[in-house]
């Protein structure tokens, strides 16, 4: 008997039977539905199970406390990774729910859909353990590959061919990339295992390769979370695919490569931040700054949302450039903190305004801004959740956004210097822009008259679809309840200080 | 009244319209009067708490914090639920309370277009929530989180109910409705100057934890810390303007006014009355509560420069005034001047000269509150703000047009009402600044200045009452009937009425509470 840790592995081993099962229920059965009904009970079980791990200390059937690492290090379950397989499966969850009914009014493959939605799902939650470059490449391409799939998932619609083949493309040379750095790194050191990699850097035998192999993986990883100038694809790919998968790859697929960037840019090479540190900051200013300002000129709220989320993924790049003049590990620590922390209340708020959007979409049945003019006259609930959930990621209080913004500008400041004060300031200048068109949505849905192209009397009859009602339930009560007690999320983000002190330079 | 001490009670003020809030969500839109006395009950509740605490308040210890309490909020970086009042904001406190109540009773029967009652009333209670947290809020992440709260409701109410006209946006020549390009400007620039000030908080935030075993964000430690001299150098003067234009965009100090002039016209009337009374105070409180005890020293160095915007904004204020045609958007300019008037006080850093801004805060926020509801009111009746048009009011409508020459005289600061005691020591307080400045001639010269600024002051308040009030009525409104003030606006006006003789003739209304305090925190910060 091989000694392994299954209690550890159990969310993935839930994740993985849950996609075996939706296969053979997809086979035996026409209502499609409940095909995403044993999804959404796989994630549901998985959570537990994460659950259990999380809350090991306090359970009686459960012995083993603290950090389990598996395969020699190669896979660890520690608290940063269970928080991110929770995110993961609370993304796959509310995906799952948004797609419920989408799929069933355009008439394409329903099952294989909710196949592939679990399988990108199961690879974030592997990514999120991930400690060595071999398994994060494989759990980066288990995020892709659906996604490269689910991306073109409306056959029909030329825009959706286009996205599909544009990601792939990208993706693939993205991969590229990534495993030629790797390849490098691994040359150089004799490692590919971020703890040994973290004590071996310091001291590669050839420097220039060395950051070569650096440059290599961040711009591979620099497409997963469509950071600028690796953004091309992304507004094309959100407006094509369907929109519920939209909302997968801006929330969890970009997640996962934050986590990612994170596990090496924090695990592997703390060592270096003086070679990686100055390369994100340039980036983070550039996403920022890019995705805002072409942003405010997008007519169509897909994306609008597309850019919105680039500037986004910008501040939470933001803690990374700023670690670039600093070793100690309280900067580090700080700046990881702040990247986390943004990560778990921009998952609640884009998911939520995914959740809108679909529902708005589908019921003015147009993504063009100007259609949906004084949504507020005929569908107050909606638009009340398309101005919170706007205005979070704008990042005004009392929603969950400021607290976000808050610990990333904590962060910036707190470690200070030249690098940390200038992308302070560009930030703060960026969080205003961005007001500009979050706050323009607001303006149409809000403020402006309905135009004639909305039948009034047909929006009467108009109710909202279940899952997605609940799902946009959830996220609203959230983005609420965090903006008002923020302690909250800062807590999930605790375990910074722990990791690197595990580190140990 | 253990419970009115522990925090609760103060907790309760600031809370209690938040929940009132909540309770309209529950009731329908068609249930009108519902909505309407549920708004006024948690209003009213709110008020009620804060004057049986102004009743019990300690006015012998005016300078130390009062009926406050001290919670854990966001562990993780110290960011505490900390809120008391003391004397400074006492009188702003109650002053926000009966703003919100006052326009509740207003909106009973002035619903601006597009009728719905549930959102106004919601927007104005969540207002409430965030103005008297402003003033309560001891934790500066917790005053970050009230004096933003503010924002989305007023962004709403001016861009839902604001004014329809359409208006040419400078530099790019789109034409715009007024309310959509006011909305979104207020919202900008309020916007731009509270990042800033969050990046400061921030700052000071880290820097503490230099002096203190755990970093804070407690007004009470920073002021410590601040009055020993703990924030120096580049530093200080960083953290210094962002802080400053956090705040100075609320006041507003010129030249960050511009977004106030088309805000308060474009608002409804209610919305005016709350932005004008309230959300400017917010800025220059958070001048007196933060920026002087936390850096004393580097206050000192932008006295004179703080000083000179203020006097610019009085007479740019003034003029501004004397060139409108449109009544509202006069009233709106003449808060640029009032608020330089209280900009100079504070930039004296002499207790007379804060003594003085906050009395011309307090009254400012009644005399312009009062002079926002009459426009609002007017133009309801003539269907026109443009005073070429207007004309024979006093005659049209007595008791309005009595009410408005009241307004204007206790604006232009007649003495026994309630705008002289800010403006006049004001000036007296600039004839002798803060030693430490060392700028005296200079204040001097801006007394003088500011001196010519209540003769225009005075100028385009007697010019408004003669074009609105006097004269014969225009041939349009002559043979015309007009409804003179009825008893919904007699209770929202009355107590602004009453307030501002009582505030005129006895001072030691808002003196009493405010004198130590701000002698107290002149000598912590500049050592007497």
């Amino acid at each position: 008997m091989l000694d392994i840790d299954f209690h550890a592995l159990l969310p993935e081993i839930i994740l993985a039977v849950t996609l075996l099962v939706t296969l053979a229920v997809d086979l035996n059965t026409r209502r499609k539905h409940i095909v995403a009904i044993v999804g959404v009970i796989g994630m549901f079980a998985a959570s537990i199970a994460i659950f259990t791990l999380a809350f090991c200390d306090v359970l009686d059937f459960c012995t083993d406390t603290g950090t389990r690492s598996l395969f020699d290090g190669s896979y660890v379950v520690d608290s940063y990774a269970l928080v991110f397989k929770m995110l993961f499966v609370f993304a796959g969850f509310v995906v799952l729910l948004l797609s419920i009914g989408y799929l069933e009014t355009d008439r394409y493959y329903e099952g294989e859909y909710y196949f592939l939605v679990v399988a990108a799902v199961l690879g974030a939650v592997v990514m999120a353990s991930s400690r060595d470059f071999i398994t994060l490449i494989v759990a980066l391409e288990l995020v892709s590959i659906p996604g490269f799939l689910l991306a073109g998932w409306r056959k029909g619609d030329p825009r959706s061919n286009e996205a599909a083949l544009k990601f792939f493309v990208v993706g693939v040379l993205a991969l590229a990339l990534t495993l030629f750095g790797v390849s490098l790194l691994y040359g150089l050191t004799g490692t590919q295992q971020f703890s040994e990699l973290a004590a071996a850097a310091s001291d590669a035998s050839d420097i220039g390769l060395f950051n070569l192999g650096v440059l290599f993986v961040l711009l591979g990883l620099g497409f997963k979370i469509s950071a600028v100038p690796f953004h091309y694809w992304t507004p094309d790919v959100y407006q094509g695919s369907p929109t519920p998968v939209t909302a997968w790859l801006s929330v969890g697929s970009k997640a996962a490569g934050f986590v990612a960037l994170l596990s090496v840019c924090y695990l592997a090479l703390p060592t270096v931040t003086d070679i990686w540190g100055p390369i994100l900051w340039l980036v983070s200013v550039l996403t920022m700054t890019i995705g805002n300002v072409v942003a405010i000129k997008q007519t169509n709220v897909l994306r609008l949302l597309g850019f919105s989320s680039i500037a986004q993924a910008g501040f939470m790049l933001a803690p990374f450039g700023a670690a670039a003049a600093s070793d100690s590990v309280s900067d580090l620590s700080g700046a990881f903190y702040a990247t986390v922390t943004y990560l778990v209340i921009f998952a609640v708020m884009n998911l939520g305004a995914f959740a809108t959007v679909i529902l708005i979409g589908s019921r003015v049945g147009s993504y063009e801004l100007e259609d949906w003019g004084g949504l507020i006259r005929y569908a107050t609930g909606l638009a009340a959740a398309l101005a919170i959930f706007f205005m979070s990621l704008a990042g005004i209080p009392p929603l969950a956004g400021w607290f976000a913004k808050f610990a990333m500008f904590q962060a910036t400041i707190g470690i200070g210097d030249g690098w940390g004060y200038s992308i302070s300031i560009i930030a703060a200048v960026n969080a205003v822009i961005a007001f500009v068109y979050y706050g323009r949505v607001v303006m149409t849905t809000w403020f402006q008259p309905v135009p004639a192209s909305v039948d009034l009397e047909a929006q009467e009859r108009y109710e909202v679809p279940g899952p997605i009602g609940f799902a946009l339930g959830l996220t609203a009560v959230g983005v609420i309840i965090i903006g008002i007690f923020p302690g909250l999320a800062a807590n999930i983000g605790d375990f910074s200080t722990e990791i690197f002190a595990s580190l140990g330079f | 009244m253990e419970w009115l001490e522990s925090g609760w009670g103060l907790s309760l003020i600031v809370f209690l319209p938040l929940l009132g809030a909540l309770a309209l969500m529950a009731i329908p839109r068609a249930n009108e009067a519902a909505l309407k006395w549920t708004a006024l009950g948690f209003a009213g509740a709110s008020l009620v708490l804060a004057i049986v605490m102004a009743a019990n308040f300690d006015y012998s210890a005016a300078d130390t914090y009062q009926f406050g309490t001290d919670l854990p909020w966001i562990e993780v970086i110290n960011a505490r639920y900390t809120i008391a009042i003391d004397g400074i904001s006492l009188s702003l406190v109650v002053l926000s309370t009966i703003i919100t109540v006052l326009a509740i009773i207003y909106s009973w029967n002035h619903w601006p277009e597009p009728h719905n009652p549930k959102l106004l009333l919601g927007l104005v209670l969540i207002l409430a929530t965030g103005m008297a947290g402003t003033f309560v809020a001891l934790d500066l992440v917790l005053f970050f989180v009230f004096f933003e709260v503010v924002l989305l409701p007023m962004y709403f109410m001016i861009g839902i109910w604001g004014d329809r006209s359409i208006r040419e946006v400078p530099v790019f020549g789109w034409k715009v409705e007024m309310r959509l390009y006011a909305s979104i400007k207020f919202f900008l620039f309020t916007l731009a100057g509270s990042v800033f000030m969050l990046l400061s908080f921030l700052a000071l935030h880290w820097r503490s934890g230099d002096f203190l075993d755990e970093r804070t964000f407690s007004m009470i430690e920073l002021s410590v810390l601040g009055s020993t001299g703990a924030f120096t150098g580049t530093f200080a003067t960083l953290v210094f303007l962002g802080l400053f234009l956090g705040f100075a965009v609320k006041v507003p100090i010129w030249p960050l006014h511009t977004w106030l002039p088309d805000a308060h016209t474009a608002a409804p009337t209610v919305g005016s009355v709350i932005l004008a009374a309230i959300l400017l105070k917010l800025g220059t409180y958070a001048f007196v509560r933060i920026a002087i005890p936390i850096l004393p020293d580097e206050f000192v160095v932008w006295a004179p420069l703080i000083g000179l915007l203020a006097v610019i904004g009085i007479i740019y204020g003034s003029l501004a005034c004397l060139a409108q045609n449109d009544m509202k958007r006069l009233i709106a300019y003449s808060s640029v001047g009032h608020m330089g008037f209280v900009m100079l006080g504070i930039a004296t850093l002499t207790d007379i000269g804060i003594n003085a801004a906050i009395i011309g805060m307090v009254a400012h926020g009644v005399i312009t509150g009062l002079l926002f509801f009459l426009a609002g009111s007017m133009s309801h009746r003539y269907h026109t703000r443009d005073m070429r048009r207007l004309g024979g009011n006093q005659s049209l409508m007595p008791k309005m047009g009595v009410l408005l020459g009241l307004a204007a005289m206790a604006s232009l600061g007649l003495p026994a009402l309630a705008g002289f005691w800010g403006e006049f020591m004001a000036l007296m307080a600039s004839f002798n600044p803060l030693e430490a400045i060392g700028e005296t001639v200079l204040f001097r010269w801006y007394m003088v200045i500011g001196a010519i600024g209540t003769v225009l002051t005075a100028g385009y308040m007697l010019w408004m009452l003669k074009s609105v009030n006097f004269g014969e009525p225009s041939a349009e409104f002559a043979d015309k009937e007009f409804h003179d003030v009825d008893t919904v606006e007699w209770l929202a006006w009355v107590p602004l009425v009453i307030a501002i003789f009582v505030i005129g003739v006895w001072p030691r209304v808002v003196f009493g509470a405010t004198n130590d305090a701000v002698i107290a925190l002149v000598e912590r910060a500049f050592g007497g």
